[in-house]
C-alpha cells in the first residue's frame, strides 16, 4: 500500500534501497550520508532485504567491491559523500569503463581542506568526467523516486552505465519531509529483475574483463563509452516518463519553471532550485518575468534542452555550489555556456558560485541574483561574468 | 491557517529538540499538511546551544534554506534565554514559547520584549520531572507549542508521539510522555 510518511533525504534513499532489495550493497559510512548506511544495515539485520551488505574498510574498497559484484551479475548499490567519493575516484572510472550498472547515491558535501562536513557540490561536480550518469535531486521525494529510476536507467541494455544520484547534504539529507512511499511490490515490478549483459560467473559463456587495451583499441573503447553516455538521455527521459505514468510523479531531464516568457532566469541544480522557484514566484507577482531552469540530468549534459529553454532570455545566471579554480568559469556555468555556443543561442550569461562549505543560500540572496540579472537585461551589458554570492570581502 | 508557519527551536544538544521538531512536523501528516524539520547543521555536542527549524504549510514547501524570520520561537532551555538572542529576527507580533518557571509577564520583562511579541511560558522541567521522572523538556514543549499554534490537534500530536515512541520505549514510558504532553497543553501560560 502507498503511504505518506516523514523521512529525511537519507531516509528516503534508504527506503528506496530497501524496496529495490539489491543483491549487494558495499558502503562505508561518512557524514552526511551515514544515515543511509545505518538504516540499510538495520534492514539487513532485521531481514527485510536479501542483500549482501559488505562493510568495507574504505570507499575505494566499497567501489572496488561494487565493481566486482556488478561484473558478477549482481544488482549493486552504494552511497557516499565528499572525501568518500574522492577516494572512490579511481574506481569510478573502472565502473564506467567496464560498463557496470552500479547505482551510487552521493550526498553532496564539500571537499577538504579546510575540513568541513557541510554541503556543496564540489564532490560530484569534480567527478563529472568519470563517465557516470549524474542526476541531481531537489528534495527528498525526488531522491526516493530517482533512486528507483536510476536502477532501471543503469541496467537498460542500451545504457549499461553507472548512475550517480546526488542530493544536497543536510539541506536535503537531514530534512524530514512528507514522502509518498510506493508499495513494495510496485517498486519491485518497476525495477524488475536484473538481467546482466556481463556476468563473470556465467561459466557457459566465459568472458574476461578489465583487460589491457593498448593504443590500438583504447581510443575506440573510450569513445564507445562516451557515446553510450550521450545516448542514455532518451532512456533517462523514458524511465522518468514511465515512472510518472505509473506513480504520478516525473521530473524530466531539465525542468523549465516559468520559463515560457521569461526575460531573466536562474539555471541551477539540487536544492537551490526549490528556493529559486519561491523567489521567481514572488517576482512574477510583481510583474517581473523571472524563471528557473532546473538541470536534473547533469551528465549527459542536456545541450539541446538547455539551449532551447534559454532561447529568448535576456540574462541568465548559473548558480552552483562548486569552484573550478583557475578555469574560465565553474563547471555547470561552462557547460551551459558550451550548450548555448553549440546551438548558436546568445544569452547574457553570468555565473554565481554560492553556498560553499554549507553556507546557507537564502531566498533574499537569490533575489539579489535576479536583481543583478534585471540590470544586465535592461542595459544589455554584462558587468561581471564570475560572481560569488554572500562571499565576505568580495565586491 | 496562514499559508506557512515557520518555527525556530533553541535548545542544548541532548535535550531532544531535533526529535521534538520532527515529531511535531510528522504529526502534520495526520492533517494532510506539508512540513520540513531540520537542524541548523553543525557539529552537535551535548550541552552546546543548538538551533532547529520547522516549517508547516498547507501547500508543498519549496524553500530549501534556513528560516530567516520565524513566526514562532521555542526555547527548551531557560539558561539560553540570557546567553542567546532567542528573539533575533522573530517576526513582529510573533510568538515566543519558553521553558520558564515564571509567568509570561515576568519573562517579557526579563527579556525586555514587552509588547513586541506574544509571550508564552511553561515550566517544562517541573512537568517532565513529575511525569517522566527526568527533566527532559522536549515532549512537554511540543504540547505547549501545539496549543499556541492551534494548527495540529492535540489528538494528532499524541497519536504521532505514541506511534513514534512505541518503537523506542516501553508502554509505561510512552504513557508518561503522553501525559506530559497533555499537561503541557493545558498548563502553558499566556494563551
Amino acid at each position: 500500500m502507498r503511504k505518506t510518511i516523514g523521512l529525511t533525504g537519507d531516509g528516503a534513499a534508504a527506503e528506496a534501497m530497501r524496496q529495490i532489495d539489491p543483491d549487494v550493497v558495499a558502503a562505508y559510512p561518512i557524514t552526511p550520508q551515514t544515515e543511509i548506511v545505518e538504516r540499510f544495515a538495520e534492514f539487513v539485520a532485521e531481514g527485510s532485504v536479501h542483500t549482501e551488505l559488505v562493510t568495507v574498510e574504505s570507499e575505494h574498497s566499497a567501489m572496488s567491491a561494487c565493481c566486482g559484484s556488478s561484473a558478477a551479475g549482481a544488482r549493486t548499490i552504494t552511497c557516499t559523500s565528499s572525501q568518500g567519493l574522492a577516494l572512490m575516484h579511481e574506481m569510478l572510472y573502472i565502473a564506467a569503463g567496464n560498463r557496470l550498472p552500479i547505482v551510487l547515491i552521493n550526498v553532496n558535501r564539500t571537499l577538504s581542506a579546510p575540513i568541513n562536513i557541510h554541503n556543496d557540490q564540489s564532490d560530484s561536480l569534480g567527478s563529472r568526467d568519470a563517465g557516470w550518469i549524474q542526476l541531481y535531486c531537489e528534495g527528498a521525494q525526488e531522491v526516493y523516486d530517482t533512486v528507483i529510476q536510476a536502477v532501471r536507467i543503469a541496467e537498460d541494455r542500451s545504457v549499461m552505465l553507472p548512475v550517480m544520484v546526488c542530493l544536497d547534504g543536510f539541506v536535503v539529507s537531514h530534512n524530514v519531509e512528507p514522502i509518498n512511499v510506493l508499495d513494495d511490490q510496485e517498486v519491485k515490478d518497476f525495477v524488475g529483475e536484473f538481467r546482466p549483459v556481463i556476468n563473470l560467473l556465467d561459466t557457459e559463456n566465459p568472458i574476461s574483463m578489465g583487460n589491457l587495451t593498448l593504443p590500438e583499441y583504447f581510443f575506440e573503447h573510450k569513445y564507445a563509452q562516451a557515446y553510450a553516455l550521450e545516448q542514455s538521455k532518451p532512456v533517462i527521459a523514458k524511465v522518468d516518463k514511465e515512472f510518472g505514468e505509473k506513480f504520478g510523479r516525473s521530473y524530466g531531464i531539465i525542468e523549465a519553471y516559468r520559463m515560457d516568457d521569461a526575460e531573466i532566469a536562474i539555471v541551477t541544480l539540487g536544492s537551490m532550485v526549490g528556493t529559486a522557484r519561491v523567489v521567481a514566484d514572488d517576482l512574477r507577482q510583481q510583474g517581473i518575468k523571472a524563471g528557473v531552469l532546473k538541470i536534473r540530468c547533469y551528465r549527459p549534459f542536456p545541450i539541446d534542452e538547455v539551449a532551447e529553454a534559454l532561447k529568448g532570455v535576456k540574462a541568465a545566471a548559473v548558480m552552483e555550489k562548486a569552484l573550478s579554480p583557475g578555469a574560465p568559469g565553474p563547471a555547470v556555468f561552462s557547460d551551459v555556456l558550451g550548450a548555448l555556443y553549440h546551438k548558436g543561442v546568445h544569452v547574457n550569461l553570468i555565473s554565481y558560485v554560492a553556498g560553499l562549505g554549507g553556507r546557507d543560500v537564502p531566498a533574499k540572496s537569490i533575489r539579489r541574483v535576479y536583481e543583478h540579472l534585471q540590470k544586465i537585461a535592461a542595459s544589455g551589458k554584462v558587468d561581471r561574468i564570475l560572481n560569488y554570492l554572500d562571499l565576505r570581502g568580495w565586491q | 491557517m496562514p499559508k506557512m508557519v515557520e518555527i525556530r527551536w533553541h535548545a542544548r544538544g541532548g535535550q531532544g529538540a531535533v526529535i521534538a521538531s520532527r515529531y511535531l512536523a510528522a504529526s502534520a501528516i495526520r492533517q494532510n499538511l506539508y512540513f520540513q524539520a531540520f537542524p541548523q547543521f553543525g557539529t552537535e555536542r551535548m550541552g552546546a546551544p543548538i538551533v532547529a527549524y520547522t516549517r508547516i504549510s498547507d501547500a508543498p514547501i519549496n524553500l530549501r534554506c534556513a528560516i530567516e524570520e520565524p513566526d514562532v520561537v521555542v526555547v527548551l532551555d531557560p539558561t539560553l534565554l540570557k546567553s542567546v538572542n532567542v528573539t533575533a529576527n522573530l517576526k513582529e507580533g510573533g510568538s515566543i514559547i519558553a521553558n520558564y518557571p515564571g509567568t509570561p509577564e515576568e519573562l517579557a520583562k526579563e527579556l525586555n520584549i514587552d509588547g513586541k511579541f506574544k509571550v508564552y511560558t511553561l515550566d517544562a522541567y517541573k512537568i517532565s520531572t513529575e511525569e517522566i521522572g527526568r527533566p527532559i523538556p522536549n515532549t512537554p514543549m511540543v504540547g505547549a507549542l501545539a496549543r499556541v499554534l492551534g494548527i495540529i490537534s492535540l489528538d494528532n500530536v499524541l497519536a504521532e508521539f505514541e506511534e513514534q515512541f512505541s518503537h523506542r520505549f516501553k508502554p509505561e514510558i510512552v504513557e508518561k510522555n503522553l501525559k506530559a504532553v497533555r499537561r503541557a497543553y493545558e498548563e502553558v501560560q499566556g494563551v
